[in-house]
């Protein structure tokens, strides 16, 4: 049985990667399950300098879901290179590095820092809804979104995913945007925004008043956006967005994804991760699946 | 090295209206503990999604016994009281860093359900020291701290010991000593630095903030730093992971 899938030429030995900034960069998740095991390893967002993100709380529980306005705290590229890479590097799974930046010019920096690295793909977070200048304002407008696609896409020598916001009217249109601008592929999707009022104080529970919905609440909706852009365009997607079992991978494949990313699971579930991989084998055999990517996009 | 597992309850038990003692039998856990370390403690429920965490009142190396002690004030707490001896509950840990244990005359303070970790503490630190417990009416947890220190209360309805708070207890009977160690609500614990500070003593206080994994990954837990943190480059630190213990004077709180 085979349960290898190829993005853009990159070969993973699964589809299962885990979505960025929820594990870090592998290595405190490293006691709890097998990187070995994962077909990728996705890093937290890593801009050219240091980031210190927002004020707390930036994380609270939701009905089967939670919020988050981390900020994108990251302690720049520099550090990532130094110490990220070469910790990931002893591990039998490929790299992707989830970039984020406040203009394109941060972006491409990233970027052209990361073209000595040893890493595999890059992935552009144009879609993170808990900061001010850059991040989702690229990811809510065509325009802005195919210029940065293409500065990022000169600047890389490795293949590029766009990642999409799910907080925008018509997805599909910003797929073709970054297909447009020359993504190689699309992940999808980053967190709705969301807000929590804490009536016993009457405060907001996140000191950012708003923060990014994830978790298995907004399921229907990433499985539902990854079918429409994938019949919208003619590059590969990652999938995500509440995944938390086999099952629920499956579903994503079926509806388009050629990878999965799992995310807040990992904190209901620290070693979830090798479960989902093991239990997507356990679900092609019962099925009589030969090959994982005979699955892909099935649902028409 | 810390773990997830799944651990048996050995018992349960109601010690003060909506508090509870939950002991487990955690034997590698309870091996590896240092006081002032916590345990992420996964509810099954179908409502909820993420861990709790909850400090390590009690570990014992010998027999794995491992103690919690909590407050019911939501969901996954709700859910823990239910659990009885014979039952089994996911838990990751230890995790965090814990109480250094210094050789000085040593003042441990405990507010509310900050009580719970200050008393593996006061069994570890073997040197001269003093309990001081603060609450707001209800006592609990006081008694288990007598065959280690003197004990020192404070309650606001100053039904037990001074009224007030701990820092008024401390003045009031006189409690000296060369280093604290504190875990309480943060009114407390910034009294408590300030205390310190005018009198040039040191203070290692236990913070509290909304985690979602526990284990120093997702950055939601972070507490802003006198300087740049080694892990972040920022000037914050994860709570969950370079905490829950600080020196007093590496953060701002
Ligand atoms: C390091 C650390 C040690 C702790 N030790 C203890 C202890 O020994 N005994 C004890 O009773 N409590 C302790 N707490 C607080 C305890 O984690 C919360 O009371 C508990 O998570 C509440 O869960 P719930 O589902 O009942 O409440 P809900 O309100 O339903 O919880 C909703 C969400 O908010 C989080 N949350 C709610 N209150 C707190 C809080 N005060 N701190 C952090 N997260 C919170 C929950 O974890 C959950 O994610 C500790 C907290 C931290 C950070
Ligand atoms: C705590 C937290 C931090 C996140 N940080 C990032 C990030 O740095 N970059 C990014 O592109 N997405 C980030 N995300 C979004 C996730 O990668 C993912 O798109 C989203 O959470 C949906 O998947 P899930 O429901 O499986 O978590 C973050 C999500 C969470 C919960
Ligand atoms: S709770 Fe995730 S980093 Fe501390």
């Amino acid at each position: 049985m085979n349960m290898k899938v190829n993005l853009c030429g990159v070969e993973f030995k699964n589809p299962v990667t885990v979505a960025s900034g929820t594990f870090g960069s592998g290595s405190e998740f490293s006691e709890y399950t097998d990187l070995n095991k994962l077909g990728a390893v996705t890093t937290k967002g890593v801009a050219n300098v240091p980031w210190a993100g927002n004020p707390t709380p930036r994380v609270c529980e939701t009905y089967g879901g939670m919020l988050n306005a981390v900020g994108l705290q990251n302690p720049g590229i520099d550090v990532f290179i130094e110490r990220d890479i070469p910790f990931l590097k002893q591990f039998d799974t490929r790299i992707i590095v989830n970039v984020c930046g406040r203009s394109i010019d941060d972006y491409v920096d990233v970027v052209s820092r990361l073209s000595d690295s040893d890493v595999d793909m890059l992935e552009i977070n144009v879609s993170c809804p808990n900061v001010k200048e850059g991040g989702i304002a690229f990811g809510q407008n065509p325009d802005a979104l195919l210029e940065i696609t293409k500065a990022v896409k000169k600047a890389a020598n490795k293949p590029i995913i766009m990642k999409l916001s799910p907080n925008v009217t018509d997805i599909t249109e910003m797929a073709k945007a970054a297909e447009a601008g020359g993504a190689d592929c699309l992940s999808l999707i980053n967190t709705l925004t969301g807000m929590k009022i804490d009536i016993n104080r009457r405060t907001f529970a996140l000191a950012n008043k708003t923060g990014g919905l994830s978790g298995p609440a907004i399921k229907p909706v990433a499985v539902r956006m990854v079918y429409q852009v994938k019949n919208a365009v003619n590059i590969p997607i990652i999938g995500m967005g509440g995944i938390l079992t086999a099952e629920d991978a499956i579903e994503f494949m079926m509806a388009g994804a050629t990878m999965v990313s799992v995310g807040t699971a990992n904190f209901h579930d620290p070693g979830v991760t090798e479960k989902i991989v093991d239990g997507m084998e356990v679900f092609c055999k019962t099925h009589g699946i030969n090959d994982i990517n005979d699955i892909i996009g099935c649902v028409k | 090295m810390s773990e997830k597992k799944r651990v048996g309850v050995l018992f349960q038990e109601e010690i003060g209206t909506d508090i509870y003692r939950l002991v487990l039998d955690a034997k590698s856990i309870a091996k590896e503990a240092l006081a002032g370390q916590f345990v992420m403690v996964y509810p099954d429920g179908e409502s909820t999604l993420l861990p709790r965490p909850i400090s390590i009142c009690e570990a014992d190396p010998e027999t794995g016994r491992l103690t919690l002690v909590y407050r019911v004030v939501g969901k996954g707490t709700t859910e823990f009281s239910g659990l009885k001896a014979g039952m089994e509950i996911d838990i990751a840990g230890p995790l965090g860093n814990g109480f250094p244990l210094l050789s000085k005359k040593a003042i441990l303070i405990g507010g509310g359900i900050g009580i719970p970790p200050m008393l593996e503490l006061s069994k570890r630190l073997d040197c001269d020291k003093t309990v001081v417990l603060g609450y707001r009416d209800e006592i609990f947890l006081n008694e288990e701290f007598k065959p280690y220190a003197d004990v020192v209360i404070a309650s606001e309805d100053g039904k037990t010991g001074t009224k007030g708070t701990v820092i008024d207890a401390i003045k009031a009977q006189g409690v000296t000593g060369d280093v604290i160690y504190a875990c309480g609500p943060m009114p407390m614990l910034r009294a408590i630095k300030a205390y310190a500070d005018e009198h040039g003593i040191e203070a290692y206080i236990s913070l509290e903030e909304r985690m979602a994994c526990g284990i120093g990954a997702c950055l939601g837990c972070v507490v802003k730093t006198k300087e740049k943190d080694h892990h972040s480059h920022v000037d914050n630190a994860r709570i969950c992971k370079e905490g829950p213990v600080f020196d007093a004077k590496e953060v701002l709180i």
